[in-house]
Parts: structure tokens; C-alpha cells; sequence
């Protein structure tokens, strides 16, 4: 499955490299209305036709791509890193921390996640605009997603805690941080790795949720969740098949999150 | 028996600190106690003063959580700001509707998963293994309110999408899992010793992947219920997961955290008689 592997980095870094540069690429600014074409089918000037508000759709999908391939991973790192300080800690640390902040892990896990996170996301004040809107959103994510990463980072600081090379770094004098940062740190890099990569596309799926209830990222700056809200006039987009990009580009970019990591790196 | 009593415990103090969490994330966010009727210029200085009062107990948080913790005890979850009923009222009316559709998915997400797993497994046909792989992939890349959406324009019966979602997880874990046990010493010797398919699979791989299995089940349980909030907003299904996106539309604290509550209580106690049943099997087992 190596070849699955590059191919998905290689679509990932090219799509990540043309949603970078699509204040060059877009025919339009994303919010930009052409009031005189709204609906529009394809043609040469909007490759994907226009939205209901004029809007060019193949800028709209740039730019929402955009967002959600730099903020999910950023959301990601986030959540991996709290991951890696609350769980890497504990596992390390071992006794009554390690029992407590499991503890508190198992609580956190329990939490109905996407209640809370709509009751969060929800009291943002009135007037935020939307840049805001969407750093807000992922920071969310990246906050409240770190329990599950903990749990397995924790179970292998703590193995690697009582592993013979820690046992003889402690025992040549290494102790507290250096033990941690160059003993313990380099070897929960591919659990962190595989962490990162399983967490991006659950960010990704949970921000379209979030978007399609309309408690995402605010308009008019697009995210997949605002593109994928267009399904909703279903009877419309069937007779208007381009209207299903979005759907399509969607699913593609989330598969191949998932054909990034190998087998033996996905969780059992 | 003592474990039983542990369990509850854990369960109690999981609920007191979850709903605690809760109402600080609340407090603490952006936002909080800032009233849209506040922007009614029609409101003279008095009408302002008596909404901030209303408000005020809730802007202290200890003093937030003391008060509903004395009306929880009292058996009074509040008044909903947004729908002007009570709490417990609404819950009582929704959360049977939450459960059923909860309840039918998790059943047919596990049927279909399980079984799906098993045929995989038992036939060791690679096809068949790439076309449920397929399927499954596919699933996992759908957001659930993408797939409300897709089942009420297409009329289909919206109960389903719930059993749609929990499947691909409950495939891909049951299957690895049942794939491990079926290469274990024991089965591949009861296999050449030439033990048919159906009591190698009933007395060997199924036994020992049942505390995982069931784990995985106490799982599904929040992950069907995080998924009924899109389904029933979009469904237009009268549930808790629609109330719950109203109440965050309408800014609805009180009925928020109330139902956050309700619903770490259900899933807590699914994880945990999962992990009773689990530890139970591992105890015979041994």
C-alpha cells in the first residue's frame, strides 16, 4: 500500500499548494457576487457556474479547501500536542498522576463532544466576524480533542517509562526533562504521527457538520460545511450535477487522510 | 457487588464533574451573558436593568452550578429561556425519540457492521474484503448531516442514517479484531484439526474478541448520539440532538448544559456496563 500512500501525500500536497495560491488561481475573490449571473451554469469565466448569490463556486471551493486543509491540521497539532503534554506526563510520571489524569481523560471522553462543542461554539458573541469565526471553530477542536490521543500516548509513556533504555539513561544520571525530551519524546513520534493524521480528518468531518447547521464558520468566508450546505436544494443540485464538486472534492480529500496512515499504524 | 458500587460511583462523580466542565466552558466562553434583547433599542434603562438582573445568578459560575445543583436535587432541571418550558418537560418529551432513533441505528449499524466483519473474515475472499472496505471508506468520509441531507431530499427512511454511521467503525474494529483472533495458536489448530466454520467462529474467534467487542459497543453508544443532532436537525425529528441545536441557536445556556448532562449520563452508563460485561467475560475467560 506504499503507492496509496505517496499518491495521497502527492494529491494532498498539490491540492494543499493550489488552495495556497488562490488569490492567483480563483477567477474571483470568494466573496465577490456577479449579480447578473446568479445559478449560472459552467462556462469559461465560473468553471463551476455561480451560487445562488452570484458567487463564483470554483473560487468559493478554492478558498473553503483552503480553510479547512490549513486549520484542520493546525487544530490537529493542537490536539496532539495537548495530547502529548497531558498524556506523555502522566504515562512518564506514572502512580496517583498517571490514575487521576486518566481518570480525568476517561470524563472527558464520556463528554457528548459535539453537544459541547455546539454549546460552546454557539456563545460567541453576535458581531464576530468571520475570520474570527473559523480560528475560533478549530482552536475548539484542537481544544477538546486531545482525550483519546492522550489515552494511547499515555499507555506507551508509561510502557517506555519502564522500557531497559530508560532504565539505564536513568541509571547513567539522566533525569526529569532531559529523560523526557530526548529519551521518551523521539520515541512517541510515530504515535504522535499517527495521532495528527487520524485526527485531521475527524476535524474536517466535524467542521462540516458544524457547518451545514449553520454553526460553523460564519458567512461569507466559505468552509466545506457552508459549500455542502447547497445539497439542501437537493431537487436543483441533481438537475445541476457540477453543483456536487464540492460533495465529491470533499470525500476525496477526507480518503485520502485516511490512506496516509498504513495498516499498521491505524488503531485496532 | 463492590464493583457494581464503584461503577456507580465513578458514574456519579463523572456526571458532577462533567456537568461542572460544562457549565465552566460555558461560562467561560465568548460571549457568555450577552443577551440579543439587550439590542433592543425600544428597551428603556429599567427593562435593562431587570433582563441583567434575571441574568445575573448565571454570570457567577460556583454560584451557576450551586444553584442548579440544588434544583437538580429537587428534581428541577430549570426553565428553558428560548422555549419557555420546563427542562424536564422538554427532555421527558424528546428523549424517548432520541433513544429509539439511537437505538434502531445502533442495532442495524450492528448487525450489518458485525456481520459484514464476519463474512470477511470466515471467507477470507479478497473481493469481498475490498468491496466492504469500500463501503465502509466510503461511509467514514460523509459527514452525518450530509447524509440527512441526502436521505430526506431522497425520502428514504431517515431512522437509517444513524445505523449508516456507527457501521464503518463497527466494521473496520470488529473486523481487525475478529482477523487477530482468528490467527491465534488455539484457532488455527482447532482450523487443522478440521472444526467447521460456524463453531470455530461461535467457540473460538467470537469468544475471544468479546471484552474488545463490547468496549467498541459502549463506544458506539456516543458516537450515535453525536450523530443525532445533525440527523434530527436536519430530519426535522423531534428529538433531544434538534433541541439541543435550538438551544445553541437561541443561545439557550441552561437547557445546554442540562442536556449535556442527560446525555454524558447515558453514555457513561452504556461505556461502563460495556466495560462491567467486558471485565466479567475476561474474569470467566481466565
Amino acid at each position: 500500500m506504499k503507492w496509496a500512500r505517496m499518491f495521497a501525500i502527492a494529491f494532498l500536497l498539490t491540492l494543499s499548494m493550489v488552495c495556497l495560491l488562490a488569490n492567483f488561481v480563483a477567477p474571483a475573490p470568494f466573496a465577490h457576487q456577479f449579480r447578473d449571473v446568479p445559478d449560472a451554469a459552467p462556462s469559461h469565466q465560473h468553471p463551476l457556474g455561480t451560487d445562488e448569490l452570484g458567487r463564483d463556486r470554483f473560487s468559493r471551493v478554492l478558498y473553503g479547501t483552503r480553510v479547512s486543509l490549513l486549520l484542520a491540521p493546525a487544530a490537529a497539532l493542537l490536539s496532539s500536542l495537548l495530547a502529548v503534554l497531558i498524556g506523555g506526563m502522566a504515562g512518564f510520571t506514572g502512580g496517583w498522576l498517571e490514575r487521576l489524569v486518566m481518570a480525568g481523560t476517561d470524563l472527558f471522553l464520556s463528554l457528548p463532544w459535539l453537544f459541547l462543542l455546539i454549546t460552546v461554539r454557539a456563545l460567541l458573541p453576535l458581531n464576530v466576524s468571520p475570520i474570527t469565526s473559523v480560528v475560533i471553530t478549530f482552536a475548539l477542536l484542537g481544544f477538546l480533542g486531545w482525550a483519546g490521543a492522550a489515552r494511547v500516548i499515555c499507555a506507551d509513556a508509561g510502557a517506555l517509562s519502564k522500557s531497559d533504555f530508560v532504565l539505564l539513561a536513568r541509571a547513567s544520571g539522566s533525569s526529569g526533562w532531559r529523560l523526557l525530551w530526548h529519551h521518551l519524546v523521539p520515541n512517541l513520534k510515530p504515535v504522535l504521527y499517527a495521532q495528527f493524521w487520524i485526527s485531521v480528518p475527524v476535524f474536517i468531518l466535524t467542521e462540516a457538520n458544524l457547518g451545514i447547521l449553520g454553526l460553523g464558520v460564519a458567512e461569507p468566508l466559505p468552509s466545506w460545511g457552508s459549500l455542502l450546505r447547497e445539497l439542501e436544494s437537493f431537487p436543483s443540485v441533481s438537475a445541476q450535477p457540477w453543483r456536487f464538486v464540492p460533495l465529491v472534492l470533499f470525500i476525496v480529500v477526507v480518503s485520502t487522510f485516511h490512506l496516509v496512515l498504513t495498516k499498521e499504524e491505524l488503531p485496532a | 457487588m463492590s464493583r457494581l458500587a464503584k461503577l456507580a460511583a465513578k458514574i456519579l462523580i463523572a456526571v458532577l464533574l462533567g456537568g461542572f466542565l460544562g457549565a465552566t466552558l460555558v461560562r467561560l466562553a465568548p460571549g457568555f451573558g450577552v443577551d440579543e434583547e439587550e439590542l433592543d433599542t425600544r428597551l428603556n434603562g429599567r427593562s435593562m436593568q431587570a433582563l441583567r438582573e434575571q441574568q445575573a445568578p448565571e454570570r457567577n459560575l460556583f454560584v451557576f452550578y450551586l444553584h442548579y445543583l440544588n434544583r437538580l436535587l429537587h428534581g428541577d432541571l430549570g426553565v428553558s429561556r428560548t422555549l419557555q418550558r420546563p427542562v424536564s418537560q422538554l427532555v421527558a418529551e424528546r428523549l424517548p425519540e432520541t433513544l429509539k432513533s439511537v437505538g434502531l441505528g445502533l442495532a442495524l449499524g450492528w448487525a450489518l457492521g458485525l456481520s459484514l466483519a464476519i463474512i470477511v473474515v470466515m471467507s477470507r475472499a479478497w473481493y469481498f474484503d475490498l468491496l466492504a472496505s469500500s463501503l465502509a471508506g466510503l461511509l467514514l468520509c460523509l459527514p452525518a448531516a450530509v447524509l440527512a441531507l441526502l436521505f430526506v431530499t431522497a425520502q428514504a427512511p431517515v431512522r437509517l442514517i444513524l445505523g449508516l454511521i456507527v457501521l464503518p467503525k463497527v466494521f473496520r474494529y470488529s473486523r481487525n479484531l475478529l482477523t487477530r483472533s482468528s490467527s491465534l495458536p488455539h484457532v488455527l489448530t482447532a482450523r487443522a484439526k478440521g472444526v467447521g466454520n460456524v463453531r470455530l467462529l461461535f467457540w473460538h474467534i467470537l469468544p475471544a474478541a468479546a471484552p474488545q467487542l463490547l468496549a467498541l459497543a459502549g463506544v458506539s453508544v456516543s458516537l450515535a448520539f453525536a450523530a443525532a443532532i445533525p440527523m434530527e436537525a436536519l430530519c426535522d425529528l423531534p428529538g433531544v440532538g434538534q433541541l439541543a441545536w435550538k438551544a445553541a441557536l437561541g443561545r439557550d445556556v441552561p437547557l445546554l448544559v442540562n442536556l449535556t448532562m442527560i446525555v454524558t449520563l447515558v453514555t457513561l452508563v452504556a461505556n461502563s456496563t460495556s466495560e462491567l460485561m467486558g471485565q466479567t467475560l475476561r474474569t470467566d475467560g481466565a
